[in-house]
């Protein structure tokens, strides 16, 4: 199932990679079971002549059993997965870790503006880098972003860092990532925003160390002029 | 409990067709099996509605920008008011009067053992205002701006300010036609309470009652409990466009996050409202074609109250990415993931009817089986949407259409065409075409997975929901033959509704004549003649056993109605 998602390239991705694939094999598992159940008792008790039904109206306790124990099995495994994917949330959504860098993405009828620190590291000083619709990160560092939104409601959805977050009007949300591949990257929106909703588009791209810093040298001068 | 009396019923049996007007009989009509009727063909028309605009974006989707026969290429205004009409239609205006109001207004009071609703003015009335709402929601389509464009949840701000989609009349519409909609459903909810409590006949105590008047009991109570949010919310959002509030609108103080909640405090049990009616269809056709009791009668029915009371528990499940508190996620994620318990029991409870029965495929009980067989799919791909971790990369992608889709289409469709066939008999004493039936339910069934299932591929692909052009995406274009593929399948759909058509129209006039129990089924609607007068049943009814007692040993036949 997996070969079907994208490549990921963020470093909490494969944890929800695993969930999926956890859930795909439990669920299909017992998918497979329920129906081949169904259709072994379609063929087997198909109506023939001569072979009328059995009285079973399952009040009592023990044929009750067939519907109580493979009940409380699937709480089990509810629960097993309950246990296992709230961890994966925790870390991505709810605990934040220190950042290296900390940028703002305001989405907005119908683009994404990424502001990136400049050279100082800091947000909402002079040097500030407005992109629209390019969002342009380090590799390997810690990401954390503020997520605006300036109008509707609108969804980062960047599908190879697993990262989905609504960006509301009206509040700042917080969040987080850390890429570990370079390259480029497609960034959508995914909750509906009116007419434009299916252009909203942008890209990210990944540098390396070396070819951050220069496209910060660079933006940096673009600025200055 | 007030028991039908002799003179009740020769009062009832005065009100019979024969004397009555071609309007009084046809149009406004106070007999519920009549308003049954009514609501099950005007939900099967909206079909023809919602059908027609699904097939007008998919047309999009698999071939962008080219021209959609009948009404031209659609742009990206026209492609959001299609989906969010399309979805509102197809749960407000299909769903819910065809499984609630049209099934449960045409069997409830025939299988208590009533002459007629508790309240049949309130009734008929509550049909017309469904029919105005109707009238509404289509004239939306034609007023400056089209229709709603919102999506059919209408989260704010972008439905609260018009500027944000253009559309201004079609979103008030919108707002009015679903507040009367809501108004006509309570009506009817409050008759199938009152007539189960009050009317039920001699001797049909609350656990002798078929399923199918439990579920429609239990849904109407998840709907009354469930809609005044709903109703708070959907008002705020009209002062928002009217009256310039600010309820939802930040700028102003308001907060869109507000209606969320709301919305889908009420969605989650809405969709009971929708699951439990169908449920109740598939309990009362497993029996009678396998000629078995329903197995676990109880067992099912608690497990249907504890899903009622977890669906009002559940529904921030919609909104784990919604920039809500994220340690609201676990609970969310517990309640939602632990509904799968009740759901299994039923389920369980219906496949080991089953066993060691003596199953007949009927294309009632060929849908019923197709019901149950789809549906768990949906059950267990709602599992990955309810873990809130895996639901960060599926949410609004179409992986969640593809899941609700397996739950919904199963349920309305496959669970009203069963519904159709078996009750057909005695709608109108004559029976539908088998063999027709057959091909029906084959060709629906099989290319309904068709459409489907490439959309759990296509979401697991990153592919988000809504946008009108995939090809615009670079990343989704390898997966563009998937929408092709879903839309040839729904047109092979659609083309094997033309059989269903034609069968239930012949069948109307020219049916094989049906007696008063063709299908040897326990329950009292079968008691009454094929079609019943005004006041249903030409005998007393003295209730002496449960619905589904098939194959009781010792016995000369295989079945005991409820009255003997």
């Amino acid at each position: 199932m997996l070969h079907w998602l994208p490549e990921n390239i963020s470093t909490y991705g494969h944890r929800i990679d695993g969930i999926l694939q956890a859930i795909a094999w439990i669920v299909g598992v017992w998918f497979l079971l329920v129906e081949a159940v169904l259709f072994y008792f379609l063929i087997r008790y198909r109506r023939r002549p001569g072979v009328s039904a059995t009285y079973q109206p399952g009040t009592k306790w023990r044929p009750l059993l067939w519907l109580l124990v493979p009940a409380i099995l699937i709480l089990g495994f509810d629960l097993g997965i309950d246990f296992m994917q709230g961890p994966v949330w925790t870390e991505i959504k709810q605990s934040l870790p220190q950042p290296d860098q900390t940028i703002r993405i305001k989405g907005r009828q119908f683009v994404w503006e990424f502001t990136h620190p400049g050279r100082d590291g800091r947000l909402d000083t002079a040097d500030d880098i407005l992109a629209t619709n390019q969002l342009t990160v380090p590799i390997n560092t810690k990401i954390q972003f503020e997520l605006q939104s300036a109008d509707v409601i609108h969804s980062l959805w960047i599908p190879n860092l697993r990262l989905k977050q609504d960006a509301v009007p009206g509040r700042t949300i917080p969040g987080w990532f850390e890429a570990t591949k370079e390259g480029t990257f497609p960034v959508a929106c995914a909750e509906l925003c009116g007419s434009g909703h299916g252009v909203m588009k942008g890209e990210m791209r990944v540098l390396n160390a070396a070819n951050y810093q220069k496209w910060l040298e660079e933006e940096t001068k673009i600025g200055s002029r | 409990m007030r028991p039908i009396t002799k003179n009740g019923l020769k009062r009832r049996q005065k009100l019979d067709h024969a004397k009555e007007s071609f309007w009084r009989r046809y149009v406004f009509s106070v007999d519920h099996k009549m308003i049954g009727k009514q609501y099950l063909i005007t939900g099967l028309l909206m079909t023809l509605v919602g059908g027609f605009l699904a097939f007008s974006f998919r047309h999009q989707l698999a071939w962008p920008g080219e021209s959609v026969p009948l009404i031209g290429p659609i742009g990206p205004d026209q492609y959001n008011a299609f989906v969010t009409m399309h979805g509102t239609i197809m749960v407000f205006w299909v769903a819910m009067p065809i499984l609630l109001s049209g099934f449960g207004n045409f069997l409830l009071p025939l299988m208590v053992g009533a002459p007629d609703m508790a309240f049949p003015r309130l009734n008929g009335m509550s049909y017309w205002v469904f029919f105005l709402s109707t009238v509404v929601l289509i004239a939306s389509f034609f007023v400056p701006g089209g229709a709603a464009s919102g999506g059919w949840t209408s989260y704010p701000p972008l439905s609260a300010e018009p500027g944000y989609t253009g559309v201004f009349w079609g979103g008030h519409l919108w707002i009015l036609a679903v507040a009367l909609e809501f108004t006509s459903m309570l009506m009817g909810g409050i008759n199938f309470l009152t007539t189960t409590i009050s009317m039920r006949a001699k001797g049909m105590s609350f656990f002798r009652l078929p399923i199918f008047v439990w579920m429609i009991n239990i849904a109407s109570l998840l709907f009354l409990f469930s809609v005044g949010p709903l109703i708070a919310g959907a008002l705020m959002l009209l002062a928002d466009r009217l009256l310039g509030t600010g309820f939802y609108l930040p700028a102003s103080g308001g907060d869109p996050l507000l209606f969320q909640h709301l919305f889908w405090f009420f969605g989650h049990p809405e969709v009971y409202v929708l699951l439990l009616p169908s449920l109740g269809i598939l309990a009362e056709i497993f029996p009678v074609f396998s000629r078995k009791p329903l197995f676990g009668y109880k067992a099912i029915i608690y497990s249907t109250i504890v899903a009622g009371i977890l669906s009002f528990l559940v529904w921030a499940h919609h909104q784990f990415i919604s920039g809500i508190d994220p340690r609201l996620a676990a609970p969310f994620s517990v309640t939602t993931i632990l509904i799968s318990v009740p759901f299994a029991i039923m389920l369980f409870a219906f496949i080991a009817t089953l066993w060691r029965g003596s199953i007949q495929f009927s294309t009632g009980m060929l849908f019923a089986l197709g019901m149950i067989a789809e549906f768990m799919v949906g059950g267990v791909t709602g599992i990955f949407n309810g873990s809130s971790a895996a639901d960060i990369y599926l949410h609004d992608t179409y992986f969640v259409v593809a899941h609700f889709h397996f739950t919904l289409f199963p349920v309305t469709f496959l669970g009203a065409f069963a519904g159709i066939y078996y009750w057909f008999p005695k709608m109108v004493g004559r029976f539908l075409n088998e063999t027709w039936g057959k091909v029906h339910f084959w060709v629906t069934t099989l290319s309904f997975n068709v459409v489907f299932l490439p959309m759990f591929v296509m979401g697991l692909a990153g592919h988000q929901r809504r946008i009108f052009d995939p090809t615009l995406f670079d990343y989704l274009q390898k997966h563009q033959y998937l929408h092709v593929i879903a839309t040839i399948g729904m047109m092979v759909m659609f083309a094997g509704q033309i059989p269903f058509v034609i069968n239930f129209v012949v069948s109307l006039f020219r049916g094989r004549r049906a007696d008063r129990n063709p299908w040897s089924a326990a329950t009292l609607e079968w008691v009454a003649p094929s079609p019943p007068g005004h006041g249903n049943f030409d005998t007393e009814l003295r209730v002496v056993r449960g619905p589904y007692e098939y194959s009781l040993p010792g016995q000369q036949k295989d079945w005991l109605g409820q009255t003997e």
